[in-house]
């Protein structure tokens, strides 16, 4: 109850109880609380928490790949069916928990209200009932790993009739269930925070906060959501009838007759996995751009901040975000070109599939142009941006490859693919969350800056060892080796042959990634020292313009019943001079003497 | 001057004569002296001046409206999906041992309660309609306001409790559906008809489950809840997502009933 008021000497021990009572005190309330930032801070705890756990099981992967026979430290040799489960929660944790997550949810709850110069969200109770089912979720995901025979071996996709049987090996009996469940809950918990996002973007923008003027993050983050709320309802039906085809006798996914491990599947009715593949893929493809959107923003934004430059073709880049979202639901046949379906349906989906390199292409445009002969300041925040910009482009390319049936039916299930969506989306979603990161930095550290030395280090080795591991893969594609299975043993002499030619490839990749994962412990080096440290940057360190960057924006108000001032914004952002010396932010009113300049 | 929340389409202009009066009332006519843009705090107080956020509980109305909004388009993209996997599902077969190709869509019959539940359902739409109009009836809304009892909270308390009734109603009806169909031995997985039958029903039932929670909790704030304009806000919302739920399930009832 009582505060240790004068504790002027040595504290008493009902002093150390009363500071302790306050502390568990300040985590509960944090727990309970429905303010935006302690809810965002909780998403990035969740995302973090999986990011770790992914990034372990990629290793006990790759040393597989590399040296079958290796034992697992307390478990022994990784067996063929949980190399499968390894590559099932490694996709599930990093897909959703991280770049769903914390681009989304985590940023999108610290630094959206801020930036649109709101003081809070729309729905503040059901934002926390969001983030508590979202953290559910991994909950209920992670369990998976302890139940008898284990995690599920489906893959993040999982396809039936595999996923639809306990029969299909182990981990799908109990373990397919609590996939199914915590993807439930995601859903939910994900339909709920998009919900809340597109409220707050709508309707609690502040005074001035015309569409133009809004930030490009925001376009970002408002196409996520957009694309949530439709992707995640189908996703959420989709494993309605897979758990109806598991558990209820139903057979939406199943056809007639199927045998699964010599066992007749007593289904009745004529369904298909074909059927599975177009409610997933509408789901997972938006996905995708759900995890990249406000990266794209970011960078749009950051490049602008540092180069001292208004973005390039402003408004063209708030409609490719748009259009980038509108195309990305049109497109999920492109997940099934080898999968069986009709090959006129697939020339849609390339042309549709295709037609996403135009906004893709303007997009990337914009950067260069915006960065070009501006002599940025090349920061830790920008380098990331940077970084973004290029793995986009090393990854982007060979989206128009992949995009045609042709050439995808070689590819498809091949390392080729793995190479694609791992630069583009988990290694420039990881820049983009990077970039935010230490550009946010001292508006949620309470002025601190990260150290721009380490910084600089991370960047680096990060970026060489992402190309260092990423690429290799498309050699190793191109020559055939497959994704998916753990290290093929007892096979014929071609094949053998075949595998042999990657094995150099494969040790490389295996060396690659794992530094790769060290790599990332610069960062949380950084980040401790600094929080440790009590240096104070000012309280614009960056020259921003937009309006998180606002003085006592990030202020709460110390009475409950009282409010703060509100905020206004004046111009939209990126308002710097034409030599890039002096800047004009959002919520600085206009200057009053000269009368005909201004623009 | 009171919260007052006059949604835009509750307006009735039904007497040009009398709103014309609009602007410059001073109260002696027949409506209450109410400028809807007003602050409370005097002259010159007008919420459409102050900034953003704090225009009052229009803003709070519209905000609960735009989530709904949302929310429920997300909605519908799941039943989007069901649907489709019914239409799916109704024109698929398999090939049999002569390698012919057999649809074995065998359509289930519609118990013929569910028209009496969905009459019952369209009147409970009627009845909350009547309750969310209610609360926002400008002369009664003063009254409660400035304290003469609470006409208005009353009046849409009767009305919510007629629409839970029926809403009640209509889940008691689809209950005796799937009880006769459990007779006649067509359960979930009898064939790809009857998952239909049962997957779309159950979903519903489970929405508008949550629609009579939700008219619970109108009920509870109605009795409970100091503040007008969150009572309004409350019904408002709760009443929209009742008629969405309506009007999804006539749809839902003309599919069954003649698209199988």
């Amino acid at each position: 109850m009582s505060a240790p008021s004068q504790n002027l000497g040595a504290p008493s021990s009902r002093g150390f109880i009363a500071l302790k009572w306050a502390r568990i005190g300040k985590v509960a309330r944090a727990i309970v609380s429905t303010h935006h930032r302690n809810i965002g801070f909780g998403y990035l705890t969740i995302s973090t928490i999986a990011v770790i756990l992914g990034t372990l099981l990629s290793w006990a992967m790759r040393v597989h790949l590399s040296w079958p026979d290796w034992q697992l430290p307390l478990h022994g040799p990784i067996l063929p069916e949980e190399y499968l489960a390894l590559v099932t929660m490694h996709g599930t944790l990093m897909l959703f928990f991280v770049l769903t997550v914390a681009p989304q949810s985590g940023f999108g709850n610290l630094i959206l209200p801020a930036q649109l110069g709101a003081r809070r969200m729309a729905f503040p109770r059901l934002n926390a009932i969001a983030m508590w089912t979202t953290a559910g979720a991994l909950v209920v995901l992670l369990v998976a790993f302890f139940v008898p025979q284990g995690a599920p071996i489906s893959g993040w996709t999982a396809y039936p009739p595999l996923s639809a049987s306990a029969l299909a090996g182990p981990g799908e009996g109990l373990g397919q269930d609590l996939w199914l469940f915590s993807l439930a809950l995601f859903c939910i918990g994900g339909t709920i925070s998009a919900v809340n996002l597109l409220t707050t973007i709508v309707k609690l923008r502040c005074d001035g906060m015309t569409w133009p003027r809004v930030p490009l993050t925001v376009w970002g983050w408002l196409t996520a959501a957009l694309l949530s709320v439709m992707a995640f309802s189908v996703l959420l039906a989709a494993l309605l009838l897979l758990f109806c085809d598991r558990h209820l006798g139903s057979s939406f996914f199943l056809p007639r007759g199927d045998f699964i491990n010599s066992v007749l599947l007593p289904h009745r009715g004529s369904g298909s996995p074909l059927l599975w593949l177009h409610l997933f893929w509408f789901f997972g493809h938006p996905e995708v751009y759900i995890a990249i959107l406000p990266g794209m923003g970011l960078t749009s934004m950051v490049i602008g901040n540092f180069a001292h430059r208004r973005v390039f073709a402003y408004r063209l880049m708030i409609v490719t975000t748009l259009l980038i979202g509108f195309l990305g639901i049109l497109v999920w046949g492109h997940h099934m070109f080898v999968a069986g379906m009709n090959p006129f349906a697939g020339t849609a989906f390339a042309a549709a599939s295709m037609a996403i390199a135009i906004p893709a292409t303007a997009k990337v445009l914009s950067w260069i142009a915006t960065a070009w002969r501006s002599r940025p300041s090349l920061t830790t925040p920008m380098l990331f941006a940077l970084g973004f910009v290029s793995l986009f482009i090393a990854g982007g390319l060979t989206g128009p490859i992949l995009a045609q049936p042709i050439l995808d039916e070689y590819l498809h299930n091949t390392f080729f693919v793995v190479a694609h969506f791992h630069l583009i989306m988990a290694m420039a979603g990881i820049f983009g969350l990077y970039c935010a990161t230490y550009y946010w930095f001292p508006l949620l550290a309470h002025g601190r800056i990260l150290s721009e030395r380490l910084g600089k280090w991370h960047f680096w080795l990060t970026l060489i060892l992402a190309y260092t591991t990423f690429l290799p893969m498309y050699l190793g594609g191109l020559a055939g080796e497959p994704r998916h299975y753990s290290r093929l043993t007892g096979l014929n002499a071609p094949a053998q042959a075949l595998l042999g030619s990657t094995q150099m490839i494969q040790l490389h990749i295996t060396g690659a990634g794992i530094a790769l994962g060290l790599a990332q412990l610069l960062f949380f080096i950084n980040l401790i020292l600094t929080l440790r440290s009590p240096r104070r940057a000012g309280p614009n360190p960056w020259f921003a313009t937009t309006m998180e960057w606002a003085p006592h924006t990030f202020d709460e108000p110390t009475e409950p019943s009282k409010d703060l001032p509100a905020l206004a914004t004046f111009r939209g952002p990126c308002h710097y001079s034409e030599d890039g010396a002096s800047f004009l932010p959002q919520w600085e009113p206009p200057p009053q003497q000269p009368a005909s300049e201004g623009e | 001057m009171p919260t007052i929340l006059t949604p835009p389409e509750i307006r009735r202009p039904r007497r040009p004569d009398r709103d014309r009066v609009g602007e410059g009332d001073n109260g002696s006519g027949r409506r209450p002296p109410t400028d809807k843009r007003t602050g409370g705090n005097g002259d010159g107080d007008n919420w459409g001046d102050s900034p953003q956020g704090r225009h009052g509980p229009r803003e709070r109305l519209s905000r609960a409206r735009i989530g709904l909004f949302f929310a429920l388009g997300g909605d519908m993209m799941f039943f989007v999906a069901l649907i489709s996997v019914f239409f799916v599902a109704k024109s698929s077969g398999h090939f049999d041992a002569y390698s012919r190709y057999i649809n074995d869509w065998l359509p289930t019959s519609i118990p013929s309660i569910l028209w009496l539940n969905t009459a019952v359902l369209l009147v409970s739409s009627v009845t909350a309609e009547a309750a969310r109009r209610s609360m926002f009836r400008e002369q009664d809304l003063m009254d409660e306001w400035i304290g003469l009892g609470r006409p208005i909270s009353r009046r849409a308390a009767l009305w919510l409790s007629t629409t839970l009734l029926l809403g009640s109603l209509f889940l008691a009806g689809q209950w005796v559906a799937w009880d006769q169909l459990a007779a006649q031995h067509v359960f979930f997985d009898s064939n790809a008809s009857s998952h239909f039958f049962y997957l779309l029903t159950v979903t519903h039932a489970v929405h508008l489950f949550l629609g009579i929670a939700a008219l619970v909790a109108a009920l509870v704030m109605l009795a409970r809840c100091r503040q007008l304009a969150k009572r309004q806000v409350a019904v408002d919302a709760t009443v929209w997502y009742w008629h969405v739920m309506g009007i999804l399930w006539v749809f839902l009832f003309i599919l069954l009933e003649f698209c199988q």
